[in-house]
Formats: structure tokens, sequence, C-alpha cells
């Protein structure tokens, strides 16, 4: 699926165009493309830069009784750890060594012959993802934009959260389950859509194997970032295929117009 | 002539019992040779009875369910369903078939689990791999390897009659990796497996597997696959 309009969108326009009751400098976005700390290393001047393990954009405790403090130490702090670790180990000193995760990640991911570090860094931005999709409170049902699309493409609220559950519960194996912005309705692989219109978009629920994720499916367009995740692991005692929706309709319709289109540079993933 | 091929099978029917239409063979869970709790510590009783009475039996009910549909299927000649199946039963067919291979080779260290192989898959082990440490280790590292969710496997080549170590994904049974391996131990590398006792830490679980295997299955098989 080739990226005619894949977006990562650029922080800097978009939260200066957002107030910040719309989350607009508060929340930190997706697919900002992650820039770490240069480390400069002692010796003959090398600089290195390691990704770093983000929090949760809210305590570990506040998502309870949904998701215990004890389910996220154990998946933030020590699965997701474990990838940013085990990443940063895997790219230290190669060419990858300072590129930005998203770059890592479609490097890695090779046209789906996967090079050994595409597992953690995929990982890595899923689980950042993971976080950002949920909040203390949130819930509720979508507005504006967002609700519109949800009704023209899955017919109902009620039956996009279906939809999502049964993506969730029949995945084989390990995954994710994903709602995107197509940028192509149709179901084409590899075809181009020469002249995208916007009425060629579509809301979709989409599965992924392992690591697997839109950046890499090119699945991505302009205007609406906000996918939704949803782990499927660990499994313990609470049920993990629980819907979170975290509500971004308003700032999706306020961010449109400023976000950037990142040129194609020939066929993706 | 369909109604006098009706009539014979109902009556194979009666004399050998199956449990429905058109002698379609369903499934059941096995019992396990051992208590839940047998296997303690080195996998707890909690997880064992998760495991068989939970997953397992998913796993069965949800094949029974897809043989019927596709025996349904079949009949009325409906291919796109037929062909749509197919995910379902090797998902759910592969768990009840490696699940099943699973609780026998795991064994109480009463019953010899833990005892390392004598006889001639000890020979073989020696052969292939140098020494039984050296297989451990290999396969413990391809199963802290794997990504997601799947088993690691030593198996035979029965044509070949050499040993070998492979992995599989989801529930993929050994066959899918070639048409004449046949499981000798299977190590379910799944969290489902491990992750109440072991949490993240796969590699401590398989580490503390080895002291629960049952070698004597696993050499029956060889003998009967290498005479």
């Amino acid at each position: 699926m080739v990226a005619a309009a894949t977006a990562f969108a650029s922080a800097i326009s978009l939260s200066s165009a957002l107030l910040p009751s719309q989350g607009g400098s508060t929340r930190s976005l997706p697919w900002k493309k992650k820039e770490r700390p240069c480390i400069r290393k002692s010796g003959p001047g090398m600089i290195t830069a390691k990704f770093e393990l983000k929090p949760p954009p809210y305590d570990l405790k506040a998502l309870e009784p949904h998701m215990s403090s004890e389910t996220m130490e154990y998946h933030w702090g020590r699965h997701h750890r474990t990838y940013v670790e085990n990443l940063n180990k895997q790219i230290e000193g190669t060419e990858m060594d300072g590129m930005t995760l998203e770059d890592v990640i479609l490097a890695t991911y090779n046209k789906g012959d996967l090079l050994p570090a595409f597992n953690n860094a995929a990982q890595a931005w899923n689980h950042d993802f993971f976080w950002e999709s949920m909040k203390p409170d949130g819930g509720g049902k979508p507005s504006g934009e967002l609700l519109k699309l949800i009704n023209r493409d899955f017919g109902s609220l009620e039956g996009f959260i279906r939809e999502f559950k049964a993506a969730a519960a029949t995945q084989f194996g390990s995954g994710w389950a994903w709602l995107v912005y197509k940028a192509n309705r149709l179901d084409v692989g590899n075809a181009i859509n020469p002249f995208p219109k916007e009425e060629d978009k579509k809301l979709v629920v989409v599965k992924s194997h392992n690591a697997v994720n839109p950046p890499c499916l090119g699945l991505f367009t302009t205007a609406y970032y906000r996918c939704l995740g949803a782990c499927l692991l660990p499994r313990l005692p609470e049920p993990t295929a629980r819907l979170y929706i975290d509500l971004y309709g308003e700032a999706c319709v306020v961010g449109r117009g400023q976000f950037q289109t990142r040129k194609s540079t020939g066929p993706s993933c | 002539m369909a109604l006098r091929t009706l009539a014979t099978r109902k009556t194979l029917r009666t004399a050998l019992g199956f449990q429905s239409i058109r002698g379609l063979q369903t499934f059941s869970l096995p019992d396990l040779p051992y208590d839940y709790g047998a296997l303690e510590p080195a996998i707890s009783g909690e997880i064992m009875q998760i495991h068989h009475q939970k997953h397992h039996q998913t796993y069965v009910t949800n094949y029974n369910k897809s043989l019927e549909q596709l025996d349904a299927a079949i009949s009325k000649g409906d291919a796109p369903t037929v062909v749509q199946l197919q995910s379902a039963i090797k998902f759910n067919g592969g768990g009840h078939i490696n699940h099943s291979v699973f609780w026998k080779n795991l064994a109480p260290a009463s019953e010899g689990g833990g005892e390392p192989p004598k006889g001639s898959l000890g020979w073989a082990i020696d052969t292939n791999f140098g020494s039984l440490e050296s297989l451990i280790q290999k396969m413990n590292a391809e199963g802290a390897a794997l990504q997601g969710s799947g088993w690691v496997w030593l198996g035979v080549d029965k044509e070949l009659k050499k040993l070998v170590i492979e992995t599989t994904a989801n529930q993929d049974p050994l066959v899918t990796k070639g048409p004449s391996l046949v499981p000798l131990i299977g190590i379910d590398v799944w969290e489902h497996a491990y992750y109440l006792q072991y949490k993240n830490v796969r590699p401590d679980y398989l580490k503390s597997i080895w002291t629960v295997m049952n070698w004597k299955y696993a050499s029956e098989v060889y003998e009967k696959e290498c005479p």
C-alpha cells in the first residue's frame, strides 16, 4: 500500500494550532519524530543518541480500575522498557544510530523482510502510541469530524466498537488491533490512487501480527492520526482486549489544515 | 443410490458410536496424566489448571466448531467458506495437537520427570548436538528469541533419521515445517504458558522446564520412528 498521503505531522505546527484546552501543547503526538538527547561519549569525540523510554502521560495508577497499576508496571515498566533498551543496544554504532524511530521502523521493516531491530523498534512505537490512546476518565464518545467519519464508515459508533472488539478478540497469537484512516478505501494492495480525494479515504479496523504497525503498512493519511491500538499481551488476570477510546475529535478538525504531508520517497514499506 | 449410501452410513454410525452425522469425528480434552500441582515448582498448579482447562479446552471447542462448519460447507460445495475456514482449523487444530503432545512431554520428578534420556535417543542427541546440555542450550536460545507466540521443538525427521530443532509461530504444528517431521518435545512459549509465574522472564521458565521433562515419552516416539 503506497502512502499516497502518508503524514507524520510536524509537532510544532500542530501544537501551535491548538489551544491548550484542546490538548494542543500538553499532549505529545504519537508520530512526532522522536528526537533523542545526544550523549557525547568521551574519547574520540563520537556522538551517539539513544532512544528513551517515555512514561505514559499519566500516573501508572491513573487508569484503575480498568487497567491496574500492576499491569502498567509490568507492561510499561518491563516489556516496553525492554524493547527500548534492546533497540538501543541493537542500533548502537550502526547507520541507524541517530535515525528517528519512524525511520528505523521503515528501514528494518525492509518491505516485509524484517531485519533484527524491527521488532524492538516497532514495539517501542506501538507502546508509545498505546499509552497515548488512553487517558484517565477517558471513554465516552468521539465528536465532530471523527464521529461523522465513524458513522460514515462503520454505520454507527456501536458498529465500530463491535468490529474493533471482534478484530482484537480474533487475532491469532500476538498482535494489535488498530483504527486507521486509510488513504484508499479499496483493498487494492500495491496500487496507487492517481487522483486521491477526501472521499477515497476510509476509516478501517486493521489487525496486525506481532510488531507490525500502520506506519509500516503505509496506512496513515493526512488528517486523522489518532489511531487506537489495543495490545493483546500480556494476559494478566484482568481481560486485555478492552477498548479505551481516547477522544480527540475536536483536535482532529482544528488540526487538519495544519498537517504537513511527508513527501513519499518512492514505494514505502 | 443415495438412499442406500445413507442407510449404510447410519448402520456404521451406530456400530462405531461416532458422535455426529456423516461420521465426523470430533475431539475432546485429554486428561492430564498427573495432578495440576504435580509439576511444581517448575510450573505452578495455577498455570497448569488454566492452561489445560481454559486454553486447551478452548482450542478443542473451537476446533470442533470449525470442523462442523467445514463439514457443512463441503457437503454444500461452498468453496469460499471451505477456504475461509482453513486458518481457524490450522489455529485451533494446531493448538489441540500441540498441547496434547505438551502434556505428555511433562512429568513430575517422582515419575521420571527431569531424568536424562537413555538408549537410542540419548545416543542420537550426543551425535547430533554433542551433548544433552548443548541441545538444551540451543533449544532455550531459540525459545527465548522467538518473537510473539509460538513453540520450540525437538523433532525427528523420520525420512532422514535426524534430530532437528525447530520453532513454529502461533499454534502451527511441527509438521508445517516439514511433512516428515515428528515432534519429540515441544515447549510452549506463548505467554499463557508461563507469565503468571515467571512474568516476562521467559528464559527462567525455559531453564526450569527441563526439570520436569519426560524423556521417556520422547524416547518412545523416537524408537517408533527410528527403530
